[in-house]
């Protein structure tokens, strides 16, 4: 009998001894995938470097400051994109930023309890629409009513006014670089608006109470005690949110007029690195213009990548200050 | 200001201030509401029978969709069946295995940076390292290059998910001897199922509509391409092409795609939130 149980003892710890494996390549596959993930973005990069390696040797960094784009004399530069695309997304975040922080507000301060899910949900929902709808939303029924109505009112209001006059100048076509910032504009404000509510619940509410029972309006105690709390991670919510806007392709694409030069004037059509890419990559001839782009593509990725890493870096830096 | 006590003019600015928050608001359900009503207006019309059942037409003639949707969902399946075993293995390592590790740390951070990077810059990726070594696009480049999209997604909610699951459930399993692949499949993951069925619906909702990768992946056809081998039509770039185009039959087409597509999104998107809830309320 005895021995008997110590057999059976004896057996089942050899087969769990067998099915030991099974732990440890489960273990090894899951560390690979991890891994894997890890190589992906040298991957890319690299990638994108061999790429462009061609126009790099042609080009060097004078690429950057080169407004010259013509591919029939094979002379290429990044400065009309590269241009197009900070102006873009400087106009979406200048509208996106103060409109973000007041759905924030109204989501954790204002809204009755019952009905901030469902705000909540709609704001998000911007986001699950996809680029490409608002390109063609903006193309064909955005941009008709802009020119109609929004464009001609700053052009007779602040087209005469120093210095900004020159912004509102030419002809009001709908599209245009203005158009595609204020369309990015609509499409990242539920980034940011996400992330300022989620840091602005973090905010113990002894502080605001305390604010509140000395005689702070709603107004004081978010401007002065809410903020100033959540001050990195508003940050990082911006940055989340330029990151964003910076990369957008399609919906720009249909909207921003795809024109290679530089204007004063946000009225005229414009060009990003993106939408460059997305019009011209699969119709690029000849290794110097598609490692030109691949080069275009290259100055994206690593500018996003550095607006991304700050905006991680701060809400990392965040999540250690809370203890979360 | 002579004769507006502080007292006034602080609840003034607090007026002003809660106003443009109501108005912050306002102004971006507007957006949403303006959309979504565009496309049931023009894209309504465009679902009939004939839009599941033929074929892109060429312009002039009339025609359906039923190429660019298959390949649309043979794709995204594709791309989904790659991306979610690894990003939830990922995952794992990540939340059970890695956790403080250095690789941990910084492949958290890859991912948090991959999940918001440019798309277009995942398709120029996947043309020079797949396309340009095969010499053509195919349907497999764009499925590939969707499920780089759906790694980050699936790699993100699955740790946050496994992170909930409290520790004390691992410990008590550990006491009883089980080990740890056990632990991790048989208590760990049943226990942030629904979680990481969310996070399989977010990432599938983000490709549907994804078009920037595709454009140098899989490109596009005119014809019935059920082989991955090939060039493969697809939702998103035939909409691109139909709305850029002069012609009024395909702009019709093109908006009830896009219809199509944005009904796809907001219900993968709706069902997640959905068992995301029922999973907090548990």
């Amino acid at each position: 009998m005895l021995a008997e149980g110590f057999k059976a003892e004896a057996g089942s710890r050899a087969g769990s001894a067998n099915r030991a494996w099974i732990g440890s390549l489960f273990e090894l596959i899951s560390g690979f995938s991890a891994f894997l993930v890890f190589c992906l973005l040298l991957s890319i990069i690299a990638t994108l470097v061999v790429g462009s390696y061609p126009a790099l040797k042609q080009f060097h960094l004078g690429f950057i400051s080169s407004d010259k784009w013509n591919p029939v004399t094979e002379e290429f530069g990044a400065l009309v994109p590269i241009v197009g695309t900070l102006v873009t997304s400087v106009i979406a975040m200048l509208i996106a930023i103060p409109v973000s922080f007041g759905i924030a507000l109204f989501l954790t301060e204002l809204s009755p309890v019952w009905f901030k899910r469902p705000l909540g949900t709609a704001i998000e929902l911007l986001a699950a629409i996809p680029s490409i709808i608002y390109g063609m939303w903006g193309l064909f029924v955005f941009a008709p009513v802009f020119a109609e109505t929004v464009q001609p009112w700053l052009k007779a209001h602040l087209g005469k006014v120093a210095l900004v006059g020159m912004l509102f100048q030419g002809p009001p076509m709908g599209i245009g670089v203005l158009t595609a910032g204020l369309i990015l504009a609509i499409m990242v404000i539920p980034y940011i608006a996400a992330v300022m509510r989620d840091v602005f619940d973090i905010v113990p509410p002894k502080l605001k109470e305390s604010a509140h029972a000395i005689g702070c309006t709603t107004w004081e105690v978010v401007w002065h005690i809410v903020l100033p709390y959540t001050r990195a991670g508003v940050l990082a919510g911006i940055m989340l949110g330029l990151g964003r806007a910076l990369g957008e392709t399609m919906a720009v694409t249909f909207v921003i007029g795809n024109a290679h030069n530089l204007h004063a004037s946000l009225f005229m059509p414009g060009n990003s690195i993106a939408s460059t890419l997305a019009n011209e990559f699969t119709e690029a001839v000849g290794d110097l213009y598609t490692s030109s782009l691949m080069y275009l593509g290259l100055l994206l990725f690593l500018i996003t990548f550095v607006v991304l890493a700050i905006s991680r870096l701060l809400l990392s830096r965040l999540g250690r200050h809370e203890g979360a | 200001m002579i004769g507006i006590s502080p007292y006034s003019r602080r609840r003034f600015i607090n007026f002003i201030g809660l106003a443009f928050s109501l108005g912050a608001m306002i102004f971006g359900l507007f957006w949403l509401g303006w959309i979504i009503f565009t496309l049931l207006r023009y894209g309504f019309g465009g679902l009939s029978l004939d839009l599941f059942t033929k074929m892109t037409p060429p312009p002039g003639s009339a025609g359906g969709l039923l190429n660019a949707i298959f390949g649309s969902l043979v794709m995204s399946l594709v791309a989904t069946l790659i991306g979610t075993p690894i990003g939830i293995l990922a995952a794992t390592y990540l939340s059970e295995y890695g956790r403080r590790g250095w690789l941990a740390k910084v492949t958290r951070f890859i991912n948090d940076i991959l999940l918001s990077a440019p798309s277009i810059v995942i398709g120029l990726f996947i043309y020079s390292i797949y396309v340009v070594s095969v010499g053509h696009f195919s349907g497999w480049a764009g499925a590939i290059a969707l499920s780089l999209i759906v790694i980050p997604v699936v790699v993100r909610t699955t740790e946050d998910m496994l992170r909930l699951v409290p520790d004390q459930l691992r410990e008590a399993a550990a006491a009883l001897g089980s080990p740890r692949w056990k632990i991790i499949v048989f208590i760990v993951y049943r226990a942030a199922k629904a979680g990481m069925l969310t996070g399989v619906l977010l990432a599938m909702a983000r490709i549907s509509g994804e078009t920037a990768p595709l454009l140098f992946t899989a490109l596009n056809s005119q014809f019935w391409s059920p082989n991955l081998n090939a060039p493969m039509a697809n939702l998103p770039v035939v909409i691109f092409q139909f709305a850029m185009s002069p012609y009024q039959d395909w702009h019709d087409l093109a908006w009830a795609g896009a219809l199509l597509i944005t009904l796809g999104v907001l219900g993968f998107t709706i069902l997640a939130r959905f068992l995301l809830r029922k999973k907090r309320y548990e």
